[in-house]
């Protein structure tokens, strides 16, 4: 059985197969009949134990335009706001027959925990496990860097990316910067020592507390929201210090070289790692980062689950 | 064994079938030639060149690719999507010429109808291969067929083109039973 746990889950030339996938993918989203008969006959669940609104519309659109089936499971309303364990829910979804299932948890590892649980013996997706790791928003952010800066062909070898904000709490950096570097891109952080990983030295990137000074190099930003939810302790001195070091604005976005593009992978809190002007700038791809999203989710159930399961390149 | 057709008899072949579908269409101006990858791509590309040196008008011609409507997708690993590209007129009422190298059991030409349909809506459908080699799985059938070749089911078609293998050749491998 294959899953999508980890960027490390796939090796190199899997990445840009899913990334050409896409591509093709995205041509059906611009016809006029969205529907393919690809996952006919499949069931694909949305496991969601924690709030979303891109990635389980995303996943969900994905899935509806192949012609699976979807079933949407939510924390709320559900019997995991009851209490119900994790291996309950799996055995219900085994049930059910469920080919494939897109789980979203607040506890790191959880994706881990529901694939090697041999509860059931669908296909697991990670759509983000608390902390630790968002590979289908790492492929649409890469997606979105390769056709904005590469002419959407081959790999990512000699872009600079700036990854800008809380790391610390973000499954969507972890995953980033592994499937990045991985694709050839350099990759530097961007954020106050508080909001750095423990180890980040292990990383295979550069650590900047200057934003200014990265600005003028990198070739796209990624901003990433500060997660009010997961911190307890204070990080930052203040909300405004924090926006004027770290934030992105219409004056910094002009620091940055021609052509370069500006993400963030939502929500975003205008005002605070984002301002409006920025996020609404020609050089902002944030609402492209959506449609792109569809695009690598079909690509992914397509590959993951359409058909037997030995491997692609088989 | 020998080639069943060489070089120069895939050449005659495409040549007569671009006449034909000229004929059959009084002109090039209601078509749009859509070639299925990897090699019914490269065998459309060659007719439409014909054709334009034929007409002197530039022909509409593209790829199509079928992967996503096969019937056998559960049964087999999933592969890598190819290229689809539609001519800038689209499909919606012409007439598109279907393009592949072998006409086999019919399947894929089903998947491509189911493709083209997600397209647009063409005023109709033909069909332009290179060889037909017969055991049909489905009611289908060629409107312009380069060389029927009887063959086994147990035997196999090898196809190869300059600009996907280095040469011009079709050669029938394994017995006949």
């Amino acid at each position: 059985m294959k899953h999508l746990l980890s960027i490390n889950d796939i090796d190199k030339e899997f990445a840009l197969t899913i990334l050409d996938t896409a591509a093709e993918m995205a041509r059906v989203s611009e016809g006029p009949v969205k529907k393919l008969p690809t996952l006919r006959g499949k069931t694909v669940v949305n496991l969601f134990a924690e709030d979303s609104t891109r990635t389980r519309i995303s996943f969900e659109a994905a899935a509806k335009r192949l012609s699976a089936d979807v079933i949407n499971f939510t924390a709320k309303g559900s019997s995991i706001s009851k209490g119900e364990s994790l291996k309950d829910t799996a055995q219900t979804l085994q049930a059910l027959g469920a080919d494939a299932v897109i789980i979203r948890h607040p506890a790191s590892g959880a994706a881990h925990r529901l694939a090697q649980g041999k509860w059931m013996n669908g296909t697991v997706i990670n759509a983000g496990d608390g902390t630790h790791e968002h590979p289908s928003q790492a492929l649409l952010d890469a997606y979105t860097i390769r056709k904005h800066l590469r002419g959407g062909k081959g790999d990512l070898t000699g872009l600079h990316i700036a990854i800008v904000g809380d790391i610390l709490h973000s499954r969507v950096a972890r995953s980033n910067v592994l499937l990045l570097n991985k694709l050839g891109a350099s990759v530097t952080l961007v954020a106050p020592p508080t909001l750095l990983p423990h180890q980040v030295e292990a990383w295979p990137v550069k650590v900047s507390y200057n934003f200014n000074a990265v600005l003028p190099t990198v070739d796209a930003v990624i901003m990433l929201r500060i997660q009010q939810e997961r911190m307890s302790d204070l990080y930052f001195p203040s909300q405004r210090e924090y926006s004027t070091l770290f934030g992105i604005d219409a004056e910094r976005l002009a620091m940055t070289k021609q052509g370069s593009i500006l993400m963030h992978p939502g929500p975003m809190n205008r005002g605070l790692e984002i301002s409006a002007e920025a996020a609404d700038s020609p050089q902002s791809v944030v609402v492209e980062q959506v449609a792109n999203g569809v695009s690598i989710r079909m690509a992914i159930l397509y590959l993951f689950i359409a058909g037997s399961q030995e491997s692609v390149n088989a | 064994m020998s080639a069943a057709l060489s070089s120069e008899d895939i050449s005659r072949a495409l040549t007569r079938i671009s006449h034909e579908i000229l004929e059959r269409n009084s002109g090039s101006s209601t078509i749009t030639i859509l070639g299925i990858p990897t090699r019914g791509a490269h065998i459309a590309t060659r007719l439409a060149k014909i054709i334009e040196t034929i007409e002197g008008v530039p022909v509409q011609v593209g790829t199509l690719d079928i992967t996503l409507h096969r019937d056998d997708l559960r049964l087999r690993a999933p592969r890598p999507l190819m290229e689809t590209s539609i001519p800038s007129m689209g499909v919606e009422g012409r007439t598109v010429v279907l393009v592949d190298d072998v006409l086999f059991s019919g399947r894929t030409i089903r998947s491509a109808l189911d493709a083209i349909g997600e397209i647009g809506r063409p005023e109709r459908v033909q069909l332009a291969v290179l060889v037909d080699r017969g055991h049909r799985e489905l009611p289908i059938k060629a409107d312009f067929v380069g060389k029927n070749l009887p063959t086994s089911k147990s035997q196999s078609v090898k196809v190869q083109l300059v600009e996907h293998d280095g040469l011009d050749e079709v050669r029938i491998e394994g017995e006949s039973a």
